[in-house]
């Protein structure tokens, strides 16, 4: 018996109208492993995580989840069969403190009388020990998420996702905002993520930042695959090409 | 020495925590204005009990609105119908029970039902629509100021629909919004000579201040509940974060649409609670009552520290805002200012409001 994988998505085609965003793609994703999908802008990525995300539905191919087709008709149902998106900008409300933002939509809450309150001391706790987990220092819970850096931040949303039970987090462009240091550190909470069994989908067009993680490269190109290598079996400058010269990973194997 | 250095940025951050306090702005206003109006007009009587009335009930007038108007700004959203809405309540009331002979209780149900329906109307309308709601609402301020006065023309030939407390005298729900609440105990006050009785006239002997508005409780009791909902709750959670950043909110499962819906709703209840203290204290519904009261709102809740771009505010800091509004409005009477004045002042006022929330919001977004 051999093991599916986790997700599998086979021959997706997705058109708005006469344009065809995807024209056939397929990747299939593995507890533990962070496959990363590159492509130039335009590429299709941004509508291909869409389509994971429940954001968008597919004109076209299938779905697996361990196996087992499914459909995926809104990010509430993507959220519910484990399917976590943080999304380059739209990660957290910078307003709100670290705590609001972090249990937004799951907040714990406790009986009191016959109210139901937030309950922050409970909020608090558990977020300043999550937060001690993925090397942020918090100055206090309600800070707010405004004072935090663009990579603390990245981390924060990344942290969230995988507290509230993701299996599959994709992360759309987290580090293609930041510096080098910040960098590094997101880098550094994917890596640990992905020790936990989470499956990581990351999309980026930075060819050196997904070589320093990735397991997997998927290169998309105006809508098609181009190809998936593992890590190992090819090399910065081919992975580069590739994204610009629409080369087949076949040809450049050669 | 280390322990000095952590002591110092200990200090330097709860410098910060007080400084990013959303009312913290207003918490000074309301001293300012109080210290200001202490020293110039401690002789006119605006400090004694019956003139801390006169202002304390302005007062409330202004909290009531300004704290549905606080919960809808936060929410990210504007209402601008608050002062047609306020004059169509009204209306609504006196020509259901003095016109139709509706009892009262019934008329100002139907009232808040209305009310409450048409605010839903244009949340609903803003949300679809995709439009900003500072068009919609304003489009619901002529729609409903028309209305009003239309309703109140056919059915009356007037525009002042006068009679109310007479239809009012037995209703079990007219007190609740026109009466007093601890008058026994202001009767035994001036008993003892602790305040000051009526010398002369019909209400000789009677104590100059017989209880406390049921305006004032309304007021105190929407600022509780406003406050408590908004920094205890979840659903205060989702307030924040519908006006804070609705795509990002929606992303994670606060649902938007139903929080902007529900706070229309409110802002409505608020101005029909409004309304229907006026009717029932004056005794009649002018079609032409609540001009203005929107943006009186609107200031009322800017001076309290929230943000116009939503997401940020504070309840308190709206009541103290509608203070500083009432205080000075009052003070201006009592000092015998011209009262044009008073509008100069609120210009400046909102200005500086505006200019400080700007400079605070980019303190903690981290914005340059």
């Amino acid at each position: 018996m051999s093991i599916s994988p986790l997700m599998e998505l086979n021959d997706i085609h997705k058109s708005f109208g006469n344009v065809d965003a995807l024209k056939g793609v397929s990747i299939s994703i593995n507890a533990g492993e962070c496959h990363c999908l590159l492509g130039d802008n335009g590429a299709g990525k941004s509508t291909f995580i869409k389509i994971m995300s429940g954001v968008h539905q597919p004109t076209k191919g299938q779905i697996n989840i361990n196996g087992k087709p499914i459909e995926i008709n809104n990010p509430r149902e993507a959220i519910d069969v484990g399917i976590a998106t943080v999304y380059q900008d739209l990660a957290l409300i910078p307003l709100m403190s670290v705590s609001r933002n972090f249990w937004l939509g799951r907040e714990l809450t406790k009986k009191v009388g016959p109210v139901t309150l937030m309950d922050f001391e409970k909020c608090d706790s558990i977020l300043m020990s999550e937060m001690d987990k993925i090397g942020i220092k918090l100055r206090d819970p309600s800070q707010s998420i405004g004072t935090l850096s663009g990579g603390e931040r990245q981390t924060v949303a990344i942290a969230r996702a995988v507290f509230f039970g993701a299996k599959i987090l994709i992360l759309d462009e987290p580090t293609s905002a930041l510096g080098v240091y910040q960098t590094s550190n997101v880098l550094k909470t994917i890596e640990r993520v992905r020790e936990k069994g989470v499956a990581v989908v990351f999309i980026s067009h930075n060819v050196s930042h997904a070589l320093a993680v990735g397991d997997k490269f998927t290169v998309l190109s105006r809508g098609e695959t181009l190809g998936t290598a593992k890590a190992g079996e090819i090399d910065f400058q081919e992975l580069q090409l590739m994204m610009s010269g629409n080369k087949e990973l076949s040809e450049l194997k050669k | 020495m280390s322990d000095d250095i952590k002591n110092n940025s200990n200090l330097r951050s709860n410098f910060r925590t007080v400084m990013l306090r959303p009312d913290l702005g207003a918490i000074v206003g309301v001293i300012l204005v109080f210290l200001f109006f202490f020293l110039v007009a401690r002789d006119t009587g605006m400090f004694s009990l019956e003139g801390s009335m006169n202002w304390g009930i302005v007062s409330s007038q202004f909290i009531i609105i300004a704290v549905g108007a606080c919960l809808l700004m936060i929410a990210g959203e504007f209402d601008l119908s608050v002062g047609s809405m306020i004059g169509f309540a009204g209306i609504v009331i006196a020509v259901t029970s003095v016109v139709w002979g509706w009892p009262v209780w019934l008329s100002i149900i139907s009232a808040f039902a209305i009310s409450m329906a048409i605010g839903a109307l244009i949340g609903y309308i803003t949300i679809s629509t995709n439009l900003p709601s500072f068009i919609v609402s304003l489009a619901f301020l002529y729609i409903l100021r028309g209305l009003t006065i239309f309703i109140a023309i056919i059915s009356t030939k007037k525009t002042i629909i006068g009679g109310v407390t007479e239809v009012a005298q037995d209703d079990w729900l007219a007190p609740i919004f026109g009466g007093e609440i601890f008058t026994g105990v202001f009767q035994w006050l001036a008993e003892q000579g602790i305040i000051q009785t009526f010398v002369a006239g019909t209400k000789a002997g009677q104590p100059v201040v017989s209880g406390i508005p049921m305006m004032m409780v309304w007021a105190l009791g929407l600022i509780v509940f406003a406050h408590f909902l908004l920094t205890k709750t979840r659903f205060g959670n989702w307030i924040y974060a519908s006006g804070g950043d609705a795509q990002a909110a929606k992303h994670i499962g606060v649902p938007v649409n139903r929080v902007k819906i529900l706070m229309f709703v409110f802002t409505a209840f608020c101005a029909t609670v409004f309304a229907t203290t006026q009717v029932i204290e004056f005794g009649s519904a002018s079609a032409d009552r609540g001009v203005l009261k929107e943006f009186e709102a609107i200031i009322s809740v800017v001076i309290g520290g929230a943000l116009l771009t939503g997401g940020y505010g504070s309840v308190i800091g709206a009541a103290l805002g509608a203070v500083i509004f009432g205080v000075v409005q009052q003070g201006l009477f009592f000092i015998g200012v011209e009262s044009s004045l008073f509008r100069v002042f609120l210009g400046v006022l909102l200005l500086l409001a505006v200019i400080l929330n700007t400079h605070v919001r980019k303190l903690i977004t981290g914005a340059k």
